[in-house]
């Protein structure tokens, strides 16, 4: 009964996250851009472009430059929860890769710095003047929620431990569409909860930062007006 | 009402970030557009029953006709990076004027009739119905944003408050909603030619009076033509720059150039301003009107060039969006842009901006300079925010900051840079921008230039600066006004053709 009602859950979440997620991005993706707006400077080239979202995306080159504070915190729970999300692919592939393998030491340990870094993004909304007059309780939520995940996991890897092969088969069987036990531990089901209602918000929440970055027009057009003329189709219309 | 005494923030000697002061500019309103104003514009007259839907339903259209507004509307995460980088937020410390804030006044509202979430959970996420209040603080914070871009710098998703502020004024003037200053300036440049009202043939008596000044100055028949068809030349030159002081003192500086380089050129009495404020109001249709009087001139006159004086947000519209919306540019494959661009030479930018003409000719070593006439000036270079953050002069990223400071490297000897993160595309907006540089925003336009005043005023202690240059017609209104409200001589600041104007040679007097 359980492992069927946490089977249901998490083919619901992921239907909503993939869905829910795509339409945003047709969305995007269909939402002209009439006007060259890059903030400049900016690169002169595709190539430039991909650089420049790279280093955004990679380093956060903009909140750098903002508030060091910000960044080291930002970057270091984003850094981690790529490694932890990297380390926990192996839930979902036999026989494991050899590169999540490589990452398997410090995808455990980037835990610590996961939930260390949204305990200083939690801080500065309370000690600081100007973010606490910015938060809302969304905001809050949010990190609550990914605060809790990151407690319950690092609980089921250092603290009690649950039976992960059992885990591990459940997963790989929802991946055939065959439902397999899944232990009845309540730390492992808080935490698979929360990570479904993490999913399941994704595309109706700021989580949206994502993929909104690689669609925002100020950083993903090149800079050449002068040598090509840019035109959206109902911009176009108006010179008939 | 707006023009009550307020007091000038103290200088300091370093930056600080001011604690919030809740509602400290929420007074701060400019003049509403009467009927006639709007309506000459195609704008309805006054709010009028029913404008919320009508205002949700143009927010619709906006969302769906603008990619950048679809995305910032979503992607913020509250993050604050942009917390502490505008200068109304630094000069009042209205935590409204906050970029974040500012943005989060029409997010509210746009979760409130367009997301799940504000649609069931309006409390749980901040969603707002659209009422009076709304449009309230709608008016009055949507009117304490110079469309900068400053906080876009630093946001991690490159989220342009510029976007949404001329977006919220886009649904504001088509509910009735118009600002005084910036519409009517927009009727004026339809009606007479120019922002100022200027008449053509006022403008041809200014431009023999500029002659002959020139004429006893330099003793050299220095032309201003205007309307000339078949010059090589079309100058595209902010209003300003034939009526107000120090702007003239560029313009007599770019017909120097011409004279010296022996360029033919001319001005246009129908395109007789740069400026174009369908930006600021964030209409599509109008900035693409006001920007068609250009092209049909240099298609009337025959012109292969096209050069744009010293204005910073002119600047931005002809680089960045002169192609798009009317053709003048390069790389058009459509009649309509062909029509044009095949008229126009392809050696040159088009547009190419009158420090690049000028820059370019100092390269070729085809003018020459005595820079000691101006040692007595120690000079400093406001980066204007619409040139550095949304342009670009020469051939490489950053040469917005390279071009201007070599001019005046060339012409004049005693130069220093204010801070760093005050300047390139840190800088700072003078505070009377984006279609603000209006009385009725005083307190606004003196609070907003506290950051420029206070670099400046760093550079002034250590190195005896006493002149601030910029390329841009509302720079140099702004700090005329502001400038002696912060203890300096309005005139320190002036134009970069300024100084090229004073130290360039024309060769012997006949």
């Amino acid at each position: 009964m359980l492992s069927i009602a946490y089977a249901a859950l998490f083919y619901v979440a992921t239907a909503m996250l993939v869905v829910g997620l795509g339409l945003k991005v047709r969305e995007y993706f269909r939402t002209p851009a009439p006007l060259l707006i890059p903030t400049t400077p900016a690169p002169l080239t595709r190539g430039g472009v991909a650089l420049r979202l790279v280093r955004e995306v990679a380093f956060f080159e903009s909140l750098f430059k903002s508030n060091k504070w910000t960044w080291l915190f930002g970057w270091m729970f984003h850094m981690a929860l790529a490694l932890v999300l990297m380390r926990h692919s192996r839930y979902f592939q036999q026989p494991v890769a050899d590169l999540i393998v490589l990452v398997q030491p410090f995808g455990t340990y980037a835990g610590f710095a996961m939930v260390a870094g949204l305990g200083g993004l939690w801080a500065r909304r309370f000690l600081v003047d100007r973010v606490r007059y910015i938060s809302t309780p969304s905001d809050h939520l949010h990190l609550a929620l990914l605060v809790a995940i990151g407690a319950t996991g690092l609980a089921m890897r250092f603290v009690a431990h649950t039976d992960i092969v059992a885990v591990k088969a459940f997963m790989l069987g929802l991946m055939r569409l065959e439902v397999l036990p899944l232990p009845a531990d309540p730390i492992l089901l808080v935490h698979l909860t929360l990570v479904a209602g993490l999913m399941m918000v994704f595309p109706i929440s700021k989580l949206l930062h994502a993929p909104g970055l690689f669609f925002s027009p100020t950083r993903n057009q090149v800079d050449n007006p002068r040598e090509a003329r840019h035109q959206a189709a109902w911009a176009a219309a108006l010179d008939k | 009402m707006a023009t009550a005494k307020f007091e000038t923030p103290a200088l300091k000697p370093f930056p600080v970030i001011p604690l919030i002061a809740e509602g400290a500019m929420a007074h701060s309103k400019p003049y509403v557009a009467p009927a006639k104003i709007q309506e000459a514009i195609g704008f309805p007259g006054e709010l009028a029953e029913g404008w919320e839907q009508r205002a949700v339903a143009k927010m619709g259209e906006l969302l769906g006709k603008y990619r950048s507004l679809r995305v910032y509307m979503d992607a913020c995460v509250h993050c604050g990076a942009c917390s502490d980088k505008c200068h109304y937020f630094l000069g009042t410390g209205d935590p409204r004027n906050m970029p974040v804030a500012r943005q989060e006044l029409m997010r509210g509202v746009y979760r409130r009739y367009f997301t799940f979430a504000g649609k069931h959970f309006p409390k749980l996420v901040g969603a707002t119905d659209m009422t009076r209040e709304v449009l309230d603080q709608w008016w009055s914070y949507y009117n304490q944003c110079s469309e900068c871009r400053r906080c876009s710098v630093f946001c991690p998703y490159g989220i342009d408050t510029a976007e949404v502020t001329m977006a919220a004024r886009e649904i504001m003037d088509s509910v009735g909603l118009g600002q005084k200053y910036a519409n009517e300036i927009i009727g004026k440049v339809h009606r007479i030619g120019n922002n100022l009202g200027i008449p053509g043939p006022a403008l041809e008596d200014t431009l023999l009076g500029l002659e002959e000044d020139t004429k006893d100055d330099t003793g050299i028949d220095v032309r201003f033509p205007l309307d000339q068809a078949g010059a090589e030349v079309l100058l595209v030159t902010p209003s300003a720059d034939f009526f107000s002081e120090p702007h003239v003192e560029s313009l007599i500086g770019y017909a120097k150039v011409f004279h010296a380089a022996g360029i033919s050129w001319t001005l246009s009495s129908k395109a007789s301003e740069a400026g174009n404020f369908g930006m600021f109001i964030g209409n599509y249709e109008q900035l693409r009107m006001i920007a068609l009087r250009i092209r049909e001139a240099a298609l009337e006159l025959g012109v292969k060039r096209i050069v744009v004086g010293e204005c910073g947000h002119a600047w931005r519209v002809a680089y960045s969006f002169w192609n798009t919306l009317v053709g003048i540019g390069a790389g058009g494959n459509d009649p309509f842009a062909v029509q044009l661009q095949s008229q126009l030479d392809a050696r040159y930018k088009q547009p190419t901006h009158i420090c690049e003409l000028t820059h370019d000719l100092i390269q070729r070593g085809a003018l020459k300079f005595d820079k000691e006439k101006n040692d007595d000036r120690i000079i400093t270079f406001h980066d204007s925010c619409n040139v550095a953050r949304g342009s670009r002069m020469g051939d490489f990223p950053g040469g917005q900051f390279v071009i201007p400071r070599e001019i005046i490297k060339a012409v004049a000897n005693r130069f220093h840079d204010m801070a760093p993160e005050t300047i390139h595309e840190c800088t700072f907006c003078c505070g009377g921008g984006g279609g603000l540089l209006t009385d009725d925003l005083i307190e606004l336009r003196v609070k907003g230039a506290l950051p420029r005043m206070e670099a400046l005023k760093n550079v002034v202690d250590a190195h005896g600066v006493n002149f601030m240059a910029t390329i841009c017609a509302i720079c140099k209104a702004q700090f005329s006004k502001v400038l002696p409200a912060y203890g300096f001589d309005m005139g320190m600041v002036g134009g970069v053709h300024q100084l090229v104007s004073k130290a360039i040679r024309l060769g012997e007097p006949e």
